[in-house]
């Protein structure tokens, strides 16, 4: 035991001596959640949109006013023609034109129907399809609120509720992404390095030689940064509780406990990636290309899975963020308990097994 | 003492595939003596004495280290020798109290043992000044001075070494090898495997290795006047060509 405590002393003064690790376990987990939460973010606010009203009646102006109060946009001018549409999104400012035909009123009065042309500057598709949507919700309130005075035919009325995110902040989604990124980056990228490290100095052969059992080794140079890991996911969670506003509807003790199951899991994945890889160099670039890119694309972090081509829906079953993604937002917005998310767990303990067996298995080899 | 085996090695064998990386090499070892294990680069000298500190098997034949086997006993092998690479491998970011203490504490020393131990080499070596300082800072010579020592800090039987005084000048070698003897009079074994043949001839008794095969063996002197060479170099360069001693 006193051994070990030696080791992992040792290896906290191999980080807290190296700046540049120091940086990327604590500046980036801090960087990264910001980022991703304050500028990367979905949902639209004070958008600017402009308008082309040829009719200029009541209900015109009503639905322009019901716009402009919300807080999602801004009205940046009123346009006098058709031509001047095109001109209006070369200059770049305005996101949206929204353009009632002649007569709106009164058609809509005498015939039960009017039309409004929705242009949207596609350049960015995403945001296009939010202010579509944003534009449409508001018109279809606007007509509920006028069939509901008028007793006529029968009709369907619809009620959304966004559950466990009511107002879409996009910040929900990236935080269970961010957490579980850096997670994978502190715990599989860090570890697999500071073998390598050893392995790259030839000081991972004087260990060898020692009466340390390579076990002893390997768990000398993990546990510290398991402990760094468990911090970074505190981090994470408060900044997210206080500053996003994030709720964790569920245990805390089950989040906990989880974070750390996959914790274990890069970890393992971390020592797997150093029993290939001879240089730092080499474990780096394993890393990223290899884990941090399918942790980004695949994982459902960005891209919904159910929208990838079956293949890829396939392959992101093997990708272990996949499964920490659906056990966090799980807890944290569902409030879900262990009942829902065992399958999620065992998969990820299967996972961190299977790569600890084909670790052992590699270095015996080694050995031979 | 003197005449106890402490390395005793019959027909050891390293295959990897088809490849022969050592064959069937014999060859025995006395308590204290400064075994010189010579063979170019590539010859299988690192690889045989991977299997004699017990980090990799052998294919075939039998060993003893320290009275241990290679194949059984390896766990108790490695707690009887000591071992330094060619890479001087000492943790640059650590200063040499830090790196003393923590090769001392992975070795079992007690933290009594260790300071005692920081006490002596601070002497013997000069250290006061560098002692706290970080040991990539230093110099070359000095890392392989104290990586020496670290190799000797749980007093072990035995000494590998490896390539130890590779890319260092001819004055810190000097130096070097004077550690060497002082830690051989104590009745420490010397196992050093090396390519430079001047440093050979310090040695009690050296082995030449080519191809994987031992093709001489005996003291320096000897080896000398049975290929009727005035140094080892001339030795070795008659052996790599393939010739055989002069009758």
């Amino acid at each position: 035991m006193k051994r070990f405590i030696g080791f992992v002393r040792k290896e906290f003064y191999h980080i807290y001596r190296d700046k540049r690790s120091l940086f990327i376990l604590f500046g980036m987990p801090i960087a990264q959640i910001l980022l991703f939460g304050f500028a990367i973010a979905n949902e639209i606010n004070k958008v600017e949109i402009a308008f082309l009203d040829q009719a200029k009646d009541a209900t015109t102006i009503e639905i322009i006013n019901k716009m402009a109060s919300s807080k999602y946009f801004s009205i940046n001018r009123y346009l006098a023609a058709e031509s001047e549409v095109e001109g209006v999104f070369k200059e770049g400012k305005v996101k949206a034109v929204i353009n009632f035909e002649k007569d709106f009123g009164e058609k809509l009065v005498k015939r039960g129907k009017a039309t409004i042309q929705l242009v949207a500057d596609a350049t960015d598709p995403n945001t296009a399809n939010s202010i579509t949507n944003y534009i449409l919700s508001i018109v279809q309130q606007y007509n509920q609120s006028i069939n509901l005075h008028q007793v006529g035919g029968p009709q369907v009325l619809t009620q959304t509720h966004m559950a466990f995110n009511p107002e879409l902040k996009s910040v929900f989604m990236f935080v269970p992404g961010v957490m579980t990124i850096i997670l994978m980056l502190v715990s599989a990228m860090m570890t697999s390095i500071s073998i390598a490290k050893e392995k790259e100095l030839g000081t991972m052969e004087i260990l060898l030689v020692s009466p340390l059992k390579p076990f002893q080794v390997i768990l000398g140079k993990v546990v510290p940064y398991i402990l760094l890991s468990i911090i970074n996911a505190i981090i994470i969670v408060l900044l997210s509780i206080f500053i996003f506003k994030m709720p964790v509807q569920g245990s805390l003790i089950l989040l906990g406990t989880e974070s750390v199951l996959f914790i274990l899991t890069s970890l393992s994945l971390g020592i797997l990636i150093s029993t290939i890889a001879k240089t730092q160099q080499t474990a780096m670039m394993i890393s990223l290309m290899g884990l941090m890119l399918p942790v980004i694309l695949l994982s459902g972090f960005i891209f919904p899975i159910g929208s990838m081509p079956l293949p890829l829906q396939i392959i992101s079953n093997i990708i272990p963020a996949k499964w920490f993604i659906l056990i966090i937002k799980g807890i944290m917005l569902k409030g879900v308990g262990m009942a829902f998310i065992w399958k999620e767990t065992l998969i990820l303990i299967g996972m961190t097994l299977f790569f600890i067996g084909i670790s052992t298995y590699k270095y015996k080899i080694r050995l031979e | 003492m003197k005449d106890n085996k402490v390395i005793a090695v019959k027909n050891l064998t390293k295959k990897f595939g088809d490849f022969l990386a050592v064959d069937a090499i014999s060859f025995e070892v006395k308590a204290g003596e400064i075994f010189g294990f010579l063979g170019a680069n590539g010859a299988g000298k690192t690889t045989a004495m991977k299997m004699l500190i017990g980090i990799s098997k052998p294919s075939s034949g039998e060993a003893t280290v320290a009275g241990f086997d290679v194949y059984a006993q390896t766990e108790l092998i490695k707690k009887n020798i000591g071992y330094m690479s060619q890479k001087f491998a000492l943790y640059d970011d650590l200063t040499v109290r830090e790196n003393i203490t923590f090769f001392g504490g992975i070795y079992g020393l007690s933290r009594a043992t260790i300071k005692e131990k920081v006490k002596v080499l601070v002497a013997e070596l000069k250290l006061e000044n560098i002692i706290d300082q970080l040991v990539g800072a230093l110099p070359l010579g000095w890392k392989q001075k104290l990586s020496f020592s670290v190799s000797l800090l749980h007093d072990p039987k035995i000494v590998f070494l490896d390539e130890p005084t590779g890319g260092v000048d001819p004055i810190t070698r000097r130096q070097f090898w004077e550690m060497i003897y002082h830690a051989a009079d104590k009745g420490t074994t010397l196992f050093v495997t090396t390519h430079y043949m001047d440093e050979a001839e310090y040695c009690d008794k050296v082995s030449i290795m080519v191809n994987g095969k031992i093709e001489a063996m005996g003291p320096p002197k000897l080896l000398k006047e049975r290929y009727g060479a005035s140094n080892l170099n001339e030795v070795f360069l008659k052996l790599a060509r393939g010739s055989k001693p002069n009758e």
